[in-house]
């Protein structure tokens, strides 16, 4: 028998890890190379890579036109850029006059200056950056776009393109969060009858496609109106928008308020917390932030989905785009057309995505790793 | 003013009532979980439920901050009845702090935050003030160090104290404590206990649900056994544990000191 008694004298140091769990080579070897299967899969991805990619750039660069009046300039075997160029002012103003294009210019310069800085950690004096943004930035946006105040007044029929698209997007992703946040509520209320009309609401909204309710929007709803009513478009397909994303955002915040334990909501109560205390100090901030993955897929999806108000006789970016390709003159540039489309929607789609990746980390507190 | 004559024979209560049950039912759907519940309950009491789990010793004081609803009988609470009325159970539970089994601390606010955050929205104390107060009460719990870091960045131990902390951050004059050492790693009972003894020897009203029962000898002037929803026997800690009266008490004794 031997002893069973031991007793450690000294801590064993800590040693490096082997060279084969570090360095570049290890890190190729444990992703790319590990077994045979991956080498090969590595390889195929490669050719296919070396494939694709050069004859995209050749068209899409080395061999494209980038100047030209008609599509007959377009010579080489690249894209014919000139289209875009010729038309880019259109693309991104639509038919908006062209001396007035500076209170647009201004207009989203200025929701740049003040929104950016509001979006990044550590910007001092936020509090009144937001109260410019949310309460007082809308009057002036409409002010410019519109008009009023001074300005020649610019009739929406006459809007259109990316700033169409942007007017669009921002409106209905800034309502409709509020908005779904209240449903979201609502629905988990104790209240019969608000549950009951929040439930209505978002079954009703989520349950019917967007064009049908962009069309009951645009030409049903005037039906209804006393004749003479003027009730503008846009503002009727920005309502329409809002409330269907936010019948989807509702769903969204709902299951974020699901995630939170119990236990929070009767910490709060026993510290006598009020109910709308409650939710905006403890509740609130912990389920938006379990739900920012689900809000901005909600974000982006309303975004692209913007390019439906095509159906209801607008012309958004998208659809500014199509009509340019087919006019006579470029006819044969669909594809540059949808390209240029495709770039611009992912910039915007990505940047998103990014930002609410950064706002992921920034806000994170669990501290689980 | 009495002075029991308990382990530690300092701690005085008074006759004053601090909270008052009669004939209090509550059921969850169909289950009768607490039957014709009777108790007083005065100030400075230091009062030790224990039970085999499922008696309703938790939904008893979960009652008396109206986190659940009784059906019949009356709750009456620093000479406030508790009913639907929700004035009521505000001022109530303004008064009455409580400490959960799984801390319950708000994750996504620094333990400065979590311990101010009541007394602001609250009690409207200015914040500064309320900040000093915070940090007079973790340093009594020990973690004053640990102010602006998160929850998930400390012990369950740790948790633990700065919950109680954040209760007493409201000036409560009652203080329930539901198993507040059951979910805590046994290295970090000791550290929660003391804080609580600590506090006991202030003078608060505590109801405390727990098993430690070295707990209950120490600070205790009262220990209430549950069993179906009842209360099946009460006692001065010392003749509880030495001599239980009743065979029900007798047999979860033998059960949780056997080990």
């Amino acid at each position: 028998m031997t002893d069973l008694s031991y007793v450690r004298k000294e801590s064993h140091p800590d040693l490096p890890p082997p060279k084969s769990e570090v360095g570049v080579i290890a890190w190729l070897r444990q992703n790319l190379f590990s077994n045979w299967v991956n080498t090969l899969l590595t390889a195929a991805a490669l050719y296919l890579l070396y494939k694709a990619v050069p004859p995209l750039f050749n068209w899409m660069f080395w061999e494209a036109d980038w100047s030209g009046k008609t599509y007959q300039d377009c010579t080489s075997d690249g894209a014919c850029w000139a289209m875009v160029r010729v038309r880019f002012d259109q693309f991104m103003y639509g038919f908006y006059p062209v001396d007035e294009r500076w209170r647009i210019n201004l207009g989203f310069l200025l929701l740049l200056g003040t929104g950016i800085p509001l979006l990044i950690e550590g910007v001092p004096f936020k509090k009144y950056l937001a109260i410019f943004v949310f309460l007082i930035y809308p009057f002036i946006a409409f002010m410019l776009f519109y008009g009023g105040m001074g300005l020649t007044v610019v009739e929406t029929n006459e809007w259109g393109g990316l700033m169409l698209t942007l007017v669009l997007a921002t409106v209905t992703i800034i309502v409709s969060l509020p908005l779904g946040v209240v449903f979201a509520l609502g629905r988990r209320s104790n209240m019969p009858v608000v549950r009951i009309i929040c439930v209505a609401f978002i079954e009703l909204w989520r349950g019917v496609p967007l064009i049908t309710v962009l069309f009951m929007g645009s030409v049903m709803l005037p039906l209804f109106l006393p004749p003479g009513t003027h009730f503008d478009k846009i503002l009727r397909t920005l309502i329409v928008m809002a409330f269907f994303a936010a019948a989807y955002m509702a769903e969204v915040v709902r299951g974020g308020l699901q995630a939170i334990p119990k236990g929070q909501f009767e910490a709060a109560q026993a510290m006598g917390l009020s109910y709308w205390k409650m939710m905006g100090l403890i509740i609130l901030p912990q389920a938006l932030k379990i739900v920012i993955p689900g809000i901005v897929n909600t974000f982006i999806g309303l975004f692209k989905d913007t390019t439906l108000v095509l159906v209801i006789g607008l012309l958004d970016f998208l659809s500014i785009i199509q009509s340019a390709t087919t006019h006579k003159n470029w006819l044969g540039t669909a594809t540059e057309g949808y390209v240029f489309a495709a770039c611009i929607y992912w910039i915007f789609c990505f940047g998103m995505s990014r930002y609410s990746i950064t706002l992921e980390r920034r806000l994170d507190t669990t501290h689980r790793d | 003013m009495t002075n029991l004559d308990t382990a530690q024979g300092t701690m005085s209560v008074s006759d004053e009532v601090a909270i008052q049950i009669i004939g209090m039912h509550k059921w969850y759907g169909d289950f009768h979980v607490l039957k014709d519940i009777d108790m007083t309950v005065y100030r400075g009491e230091r009062i030790v439920i224990c039970g085999p789990s499922g008696s309703g010793k938790s939904t008893l004081i979960r009652c008396i901050n109206r986190l659940e609803e009784h059906q019949q009988g009356q709750i009456i609470v620093d000479d406030i009845e508790l009913t639907s009325d929700l004035k009521g159970i505000d001022a109530i539970r303004r008064e009455v702090g409580m400490v959960f089994q799984h801390f319950n601390l708000f994750p996504h606010l620094t333990i400065l935050e979590n311990l101010t955050l009541a007394p602001i929205w609250v009690r409207k104390v200015p914040k500064d003030e309320a900040e000093e107060t915070a940090m007079h009460y973790l340093e009594r719990v020990k973690i004053p160090e640990q102010a602006d870091k998160y929850p998930g960045q400390l012990s369950g131990g740790q948790q633990q104290r700065v919950a109680i902390a954040r209760s007493l951050c409201m000036n409560p004059r009652i203080m329930l404590f539901d198993e507040p050492t059951s979910a805590l790693d046994p290295e970090m009972i000791s550290e929660v206990l003391d804080v609580m003894v600590g506090l006991a020897e202030t003078g608060m009203t505590m109801l405390c649900v727990t098993h430690e029962m070295g707990f209950a000898r120490k600070v205790a002037n009262r220990v209430i056994f549950m069993d179906e929803g009842q209360i099946v026997e009460q006692n001065e800690p010392e003749e509880f544990f030495n001599n239980p009266k009743s065979e029900r008490t007798q047999l979860f004794l033998s059960q949780i000191l056997s080990h």
